[in-house]
């Protein structure tokens, strides 16, 4: 697990910091610095940036957030918003040697991105577990479903006899709604439909009761009514389990129901942070509405009143000056020129809501009262 | 499955078939449609000066006096149910799979060319195994450490070694360890069943000349499949559940990496047991590939088509063998 | 050399020379010479009486048929000979010896009687098979019958026998198809003594019976082309095991005596053979001093004698051995205008010699020649018809005026257009050609090369007289040695009208001359040495004054002989290593 050296970067990569330091002092003032020890997961200003031939992609850059026990977290944004990046970084499953990260993951009272790599592998699969995309070529195509989950169980489990193993993995195959389990277990990926795959990977993360379950973009490769299926499958687990979750997506009508919180990231960053309740009902970041706005929703008639995002995601080697949201923003010019030369700081707007914006608030509220929400 | 196989083996026939008419047709129908009469055939077969009663005999021995198709379904014929000569001093049956006589030394073909697979066999499993090993294993390094010293140096070395002939590498590794320094010297093909260890410490120079080009292929081949396969999601997942690397390099990466080149692994080995001509050549084994070079020299038919036969059978066998070893390794593949 | 692959190393079968061993001070001594260069090819090197071990034999490619009746590979004739010992043989030793017949089966050489036309040996008694069985001259006969008479099943060997010998009343079919009946010519009066009766006056008959087909064959074991994995030895060696292609080896056998064997020695206990093997592999070998002989003896591989003549040390272990082979071109009596002598005679004096040795790789490779017969062919008697200055031929002022002068009276002052024929999977007649071509433009005469393969050089091209009228081949490169080393062994297929054929024709100049005819005809049915032997000379020198024949290069190889192999010496009968007495210190 490779850490960030700063000896060792290119003058480039050393700019790169100083700029962020720049922006991270000033994001300390909102006191987001110290770890806070009642989260179960608390994730500070952590920053996992990419050597490439191109330039530093800066992936995620300066993202704190705390789970508790029992609380689901939903990580919205687009591709390349940094959240996979994020999920997976808790995981400390950034392999490559370009990959430079900093700042702190406490988990449990344990702090991961300066633990010994060995000591996070014995804990992921076990603590903390992840739910991919794609469940068709997220699991080994050579292998049964039963032998990948008993693999998962084992390799923490390492005194449990194969038999045993194998009676949980039917058990879990049963708890996540697997008809016939002791007859599937011995299936390959292949001969499970999509959402039966999605649920024999839900079983292999929770195998081995993960106090931590990371679940990036669940549903997304499956369609609508199993979507539903999954979602509360991951729901009465996670009562069952009594874990903390994260939810990623890029669509927020997944963690609508779901999350207890919302973090929106942009450009490896995040722009606005509140209960679901407050991201749903209030709120602030124009970004935030535009997804929002595209939200597809059963009770929506016309198409036209969808309010996409406009644009592209930002190249995160060259992100925009200022806020890194500007070029797509369509209140941009409202900021007095703000936007194109200062980078926006989280700041908390209400307890528990923060926002990263350069918009009065007055103005971010007054559009949103009237433009945004009649058409949502 | 049982009736799979059946079908791929009657397809096999089939394709053995084929070949042999194919070669039939090129070597018998061909130089008479170039115009060339059966005297000047079979002149051919007759040592020096033939009196025209030796080219008659010749002609007649060597069913010359018969039209092709004739003489193409004698040869099936003999392969399948034998047949019996009379022109020796007493008449001699040819057991199944019966090729013929060879058109020069007049001996059975078969035999002679069955003492040359053990040869060539022992060629092609030392080498194979040398190159499996140190092909897949420098493959997998290579990957593994992708940019490092290790993996650049290995990939140039791979790169001469597809590059460099036989002729090259096999002259001068007999040069510098059969000559100048003498570790292996004198080398002569050794029976296993004789002496294991003479046959062995005879067979290193070519085993490892060998396996050096192919291993060169495989460690190519195997780099980029693992790197391929180590960017998987289901690796990602296998990191996820908390595998120790090593298992995750073995259990979840070399298994898929390895499926493709079981594949060519089996053509490659099939081929080489059809003869590993350059490299019998150059260290002059008796084995399959210096008796096809030896049976086209001299023009002697029934030891061409024998030879040719004998390697189509290798090759086809080896990838009937490969279908049903992908079966077993990928579930996916259902047979069909 | 005649046609096929294998005839190029039957030419080094016929070889040596009365000549040379009379000019030669220590040739016949047999006296034991010490590793020099060239040591080998007059005297016995590493002479010694060593027994045991093993002698190691590797050849490049494989023999033809190790059968001593199915074989026309003069390193088979030479080799068999220790494992099938034919009615009379060439004598063991270096030199002029060497050329010398010795009884071997037979107690003395053939007595000729009625004018040469029939021929009677006497075999020793009490000699026996490796299988324990006595030896009688009905087998002799069984073996000729076997390789002369049944060529559609053993088909490499020659047929002098089935040439010279008077056939049945309805002609012989041999032994396979003719089960009862036998050849009345051959006659076996007594399980000692053969007797053959021949259709017309044969001195050289000798020769004709050291052929390896006169190796006795028991009938009870022959069976046909198989007979080659169980041959029934009558040598000091027999066939531990045989494997077509790959090699074999020989053991020492039991029921041989030496008593009953004059020429022969059995100082390996085993002798080995290995077949296929990479020539440059076996010169390194021999270098190595890992085998005990090259078996082909047609010299090292091109790159092997760069490296080993370098070397002063290897140097003392090579021999530059003669062949026996004459490298010329044949001139059409056909083709206009070289149907007339003087055009020829032009050609002889215009061919600048020296380019063409260097063209081949220099002297190592061969001597300038001037004569039909090279030097150890008995018979042979040294001149030149056509001198020019250092051999130049035109590049020389005398040549070069000879040649002019000659085709003003041709007919042709300013020169002529016309082809020369080639192999083209031979790069060595190629370049020899390609010299010829640059001399001879000097004077006018323009060439073009023709390439054929070789395998149908003379079925079809050069060796077929309306092919080469119609394509115009004034000139044909060609290469050639003789079954056994006298004149008519030499002389007779390239110079007889009577042997030119429409394919398959060796006298490539298509040279008619009834005088010449009348000579070889004359000295062949010659019981007298003396003068048959002066006749050859005679002969050479009329065929050269027709000038059909321009002689290049008395052709030579280059062969190695390691430490360990014992009593090593050049047979010129045979143009490489006498196999006879070869033993092993390994």
């Amino acid at each position: 697990m490779s850490k960030t050296n700063p000896v060792a970067a290119s003058s480039k990569a050393k700019a790169a910091e100083a700029d962020a330091k720049d922006a991270d002092t000033k994001a300390a003032s909102a006191g987001k610095d110290a770890p806070n020890p009642e989260a179960f997961l608390s994730v500070r200003d952590l920053r996992i940036h990419f050597d490439t031939d191109d330039g530093l992609v800066r992936s995620v850059d300066g993202v704190s957030f705390d789970l508790e026990t029992g609380k689901t977290l939903g990580i919205v944004g687009e591709s390349g918003s940094g959240k996979s990046v994020t999920s997976l970084g808790i995981l400390g499953l950034h392999r490559s040697k370009r990959a430079r990260i900093s700042g702190e993951v406490w988990l449990d009272g344990e702090e991961l991105i300066s633990a010994d790599p060995d000591r996070v592998r014995q804990l992921r699969g076990e603590k903390m577990s992840m739910i991919f995309q794609d469940p068709l070529t997220a699991m080994h195509p050579y292998y049964t479903v039963g032998a990948q989950i008993v693999e998962a169980y084992r390799v923490h489990h390492p005194q449990a006899s194969k038999k045993a193993a194998r009676g949980v993995a039917v058990e879990m195959l049963d708890r996540v709604g697997i008809p016939q389990p002791d007859r599937r277990v011995d299936d390959y990926p292949h001969q499970f439909s999509g959402g039966m795959r999605q649920r024999a990977m839900i079983a292999m993360s929770l195998v081995n009761n993960p106090k931590l379950l990371i679940a990036d973009e669940p549903t997304t490769a499956l369609d609508v009514t199993v979507q539903a299926q999954i979602l509360d499958l991951i729901r009465d687990l996670q009562k069952e389990f009594g874990s903390a979750v994260i939810i990623i997506t890029h669509d927020l009508g997944v963690v609508a129901e779901l999350s207890d919180d919302i973090l929106v990231m942009y450009g490896g960053k995040c722009v606005e942070k509140g209960t679901s309740e407050t991201i749903f009902t209030a709120p602030e970041h124009p970004y935030t509405w535009g997804l929002l706005g595209s939200m597809p929703r059963m009770d929506r008639e016309l198409q036209d009143r969808l309010i996409p995002v406009k644009g592209s995601p930002p190249s995160l080697i060259n992100l925009p000056k200022g806020c890194a949201f500007n070029p797509r923003c369509p209140y941009a010019e409202l900021t007095g020129g703000k936007s194109t030369t200062e980078t926006p700081q989280l700041i908390e707007v209400k307890p528990g809501h923060r926002v990263a914006c350069h918009l009065p608030e007055e103005k971010r509220h007054s559009i949103f009262r009237d433009e945004i929400a009649p058409r949502l | 499955m049982v009736a799979y196989i059946i079908r791929r083996a009657f397809a096999a026939v089939v394709l053995l078939l084929i070949v042999s008419a194919v070669t039939f047709g090129i070597f018998f129908l061909v130089p008479r449609l170039a115009g060339e009469t059966t005297q000047q055939l079979a002149s051919q077969y007759v040592g020096r000066d033939p009196s025209p009663q030796a080219v008659q005999s010749i002609i007649h021995n060597l069913g010359f006096d018969k039209p092709v198709y004739q003489q193409y379904w004698e040869f099936i014929h003999g392969i399948v149910a034998g047949r019996t000569f009379n022109d020796g001093p007493t008449p001699t049956h040819c057991a199944v799979p019966c090729f013929g006589y060879s058109f020069k030394s007049h001996l059975p073909v078969w035999p002679d060319l069955t003492q040359r697979i053990p040869v060539t066999l022992s060629l092609a499993l030392g080498a194979a195994v040398i190159w499996l090993v140190s092909g897949v294993a420098i493959g997998v390094l290579s990957a593994l450490k992708r940019g490092s010293i290790f993996d650049r140096l290995s990939m140039g070395v791979a790169l001469a070694g597809v590059s460099l002939p036989i002729f090259f590498t096999g002259l001068l590794s007999m040069d510098l360890f059969s000559f100048q320094w003498p570790i292996f010297s004198n080398l002569h093909y050794v029976n296993f069943t004789d002496n294991p260890l003479m046959w062995a410490k005879n067979l290193v120079l070519p085993w490892v000349t060998l396996a050096f080009l192919y291993s060169a292929l495989y460690a190519r081949l195997t780099r980029a499949g693992m790197l391929e396969t180590m960017s998987e999601d289901y690796i990602r997942t296998a990191r996820a559940k908390g595998l120790p690397e090593r298992k995750v390099v073995t259990r979840h990466g070399l298994r898929s990496a390895l499926t493709p080149i079981i594949t060519i692994f089996g053509m490659d080995f099939g081929l080489l047991l059809g003869g590993a001509v350059l490299t019998e050549t150059v260290f002059s084994l008796p084995g399959v590939g210096q008796y096809a070079v030896q049976a086209i020299t001299d023009n002697d038919l029934p030891k061409v088509m024998a030879v040719t036969t004998l390697a189509a059978f290798f090759i086809v066998v080896a990838n009937l063998l490969v279908d049903l070893l992908y079966a077993v390794v990928d579930p996916r593949v259902r047979l069909s | 050399m005649r046609r096929t692959k294998a005839a190029a190393l039957v030419a080094v079968a016929t070889a040596a020379g009365l000549t040379l061993s009379a000019c030669s001070s220590s040739g016949g001594s047999g006296g034991s010479g010490s590793s020099t260069y060239n040591a080998a090819n007059t005297s016995v090197v590493n002479a010694s009486s060593h027994t045991g071990g093993t002698a190691s034999y590797q050849l490049s490619s494989t023999p033809d048929s190790m059968d001593p009746g199915n074989t026309y590979y003069a390193f088979m004739w030479d080799f068999s000979r220790l494992y099938a010992r034919p009615l009379v043989t060439f004598n063991p030793a270096p030199g002029n010896a060497g050329l010398q017949l010795k009884p071997d089966l037979a107690t003395g050489l053939g007595t000729p009687s009625d004018g040469g036309k029939t021929w009677t040996y006497h075999i020793r008694s009490g000699l026996k098979f490796s299988d324990g069985t006595p030896i009688t001259t009905k087998d002799v006969k069984y073996a000729i019958e076997r390789s002369n008479y049944a060529h559609d099943v053993l088909s490499n060997g020659p047929t002098y026998f089935a040439q010279y010998l008077v056939d049945n009343s309805s002609p012989y079919q041999g032994p396979y198809k003719d089960k009862n009946g036998g050849l009345n010519s051959i006659q076996t009066p007594n399980d000692t003594t053969i007797v053959f009766h021949l259709k017309q006056s044969f001195a050289d008959f000798d020769y004709l019976v050291s052929n390896p087909e006169t190796a006795p064959v028991p009938q009870a074991k022959d069976n046909g082309a198989d007979y080659v994995k169980n041959i029934v030895s009558s040598g000091p060696y027999e066939f531990q095991s045989y494997q077509d292609g790959k090699g074999a080896t020989l053991v020492k056998n039991p029921n041989w005596s030496q008593a009953s064997d004059p020429v022969r020695k059995q100082y390996a206990d085993k002798i080995t053979l290995a077949f296929n093997q990479q020539q440059t592999t076996i010169d390194q070998n021999l270098m190595a001093d890992n085998v005990t002989m090259d078996l082909g003896g047609a010299g090292m591989a091109a790159d092997s004698q760069a490296t080993a003549l370098a070397n002063p040390q290897k140097k003392t272990h090579i021999d530059d051995v003669q062949s026996g082979a004459l490298a010329y071109v044949a001139l059409s009596s056909q083709v206009a205008p070289l149907n007339n002598v003087h055009c020829r005679q032009a050609v002889q004096y215009a061919i600048d010699k020296t380019s063409v040795q260097t063209a081949t790789g220099g002297d190592v490779h061969g001597d300038i020649a001037s004569t039909i017969l090279p030097p150890t062919v008995t018979g042979h008697t040294d001149f030149n018809l056509y001198p020019t200055s250092g051999n130049k031929g035109d590049d020389s002022s005398d040549g070069l005026a000879a040649a002019k002068q000659q085709l003003k009276l041709c007919g042709k002052p300013s020169g002529f257009s016309t082809n020369i024929a080639a192999r083209s999977d031979r790069p060595n007649e190629i370049a020899m050609a390609t010299a010829i071509q640059a001399s001879l433009k000097k004077v006018g005469i323009n060439v073009q090369i023709q390439q054929y393969p070789s395998g149908k050089y003379f079925a079809d091209d050069a060796g077929a007289p309306a092919f080469v009228h119609s394509h115009n081949l004034g000139m044909m490169m060609m290469a050639w040695a003789a079954d056994w080393p006298t004149g008519y062994g030499f002389l007779e297929q390239i110079l007889d009208g009577n042997a030119i054929k429409a394919s398959g024709n060796s006298n490539l100049s298509e040279l008619n001359d009834p005088a010449i005819n009348k000579m070889l005809n004359d000295a062949i049915g010659n019981t007298n040495d003396a003068q048959r032997n002066q006749a050859w000379g005679a002969i050479d020198k009329a065929a050269m004054q027709q000038a059909v024949i321009v002689p290049l290069l008395y052709r030579k190889d280059v062969m190695y002989r390691p430490d360990s192999a014992t009593n090593v010496f050049v047979n010129p009968a045979y143009g490489m290593y006498d196999y006879l007495t070869v033993g092993s210190t390994k």
